[in-house]
């Protein structure tokens, strides 16, 4: 017996994952990729502190470090995955018409993997290219 | 609730311009807003990543744009848009465990964010210039 009533077993209620097809999976990723781009961040805000005022050299031998280039690169997986959760929260908000929607929402996945995957192409080049 | 189409223009309930601003509301639309401008700010960081991967004389471009004082208005705006949006998380992460929730916690949360932030983004620019030999 569901404890708000009606005929739903909780079975039922929870098959198909409710509206929206994706359960509390949402809601999880945005806490879980919060609490790492808090960690994160702090660390990169000292790396870049460190690196005010520095020239190109410098810069390319700190960001190529082994450790903050694994950090960077996870902040950066991270936190465009958590930005297109929070976007899509705000499309789902404030557009009503559907076909408008989609489009939105599409094109919030495509900037977000796009600069994703700039960054990333950036930070590689910059460990391991020439 | 799909789409239903409104057969009568019917009264709204009362919205964002209705109400009198409570420091809670305001903390909860610059959270979003923050949230906004840093999703818009990656652009920055790919930008300062791609011109260092391309070679100094790509670098030096960009690093003297974030010099101009346009450059570092935009970035001291992204560093408290920054701060504002973890503390803002921080709360939420108090919120979710139940806690912090009856009203006068959440008004002294929304200023703690608030003062907290500024606070915190003035120190991470006085650390830079320090960094930097300027203080």
């Amino acid at each position: 017996m569901s404890a708000n009533g009606g005929m739903r077993t909780p079975l039922g209620k929870v098959r198909g994952l409710g509206p929206a097809k994706s359960g509390s999976k949402h809601f999880w990723w945005q806490r879980v990729t919060g609490v790492a781009n808090l960690c994160l961040v702090v660390f990169m805000l000292f790396v870049i502190i460190g690196l005010v005022g520095a020239d190109h050299a410098t810069v390319k031998q700190t960001l190529s470090a082994p450790l903050v280039a694994v950090l960077l690169l996870l902040l950066i997986l991270s936190g465009v995955y958590h930005m297109r959760l929070g976007m899509q929260v705000i499309i789902e908000d404030y557009i009503s018409g559907e076909g408008l929607k989609i489009i939105a929402l599409v094109l919030n996945t495509f900037f977000a993997i796009f600069v994703g995957s700039v960054c990333l192409f950036a930070v590689l080049k910059l460990s391991l290219g020439a | 609730m799909a789409q239903a189409k409104p057969t009568a223009q019917r009264p709204l309930s009362p919205h964002l311009q209705i109400y009198r601003p409570l420091v809670n509301m305001v903390m909860s639309i610059i959270h979003r807003l923050t949230g906004v401008a840093l999703y818009v700010g990656t652009l920055l960081l790919a930008w300062w990543l791609t011109a260092a991967a391309v070679g100094p004389q790509a670098f030096d471009a960009v690093n003297g744009f974030f010099a101009s004082w346009l450059g570092r208005l935009i970035l001291f705006g992204y560093t408290w848009a920054l701060v504002h949006h973890m503390l803002g998380g921080m709360r939420h992460f108090l919120w979710d465990t139940g806690r912090g929730l009856d009203l006068e916690t959440v008004d002294r949360l929304s200023w703690a964010t608030i003062i907290g932030s500024v606070t915190l983004t003035l120190i991470i620019w006085i650390a830079g210039y320090m960094a930097r030999g300027a203080i």
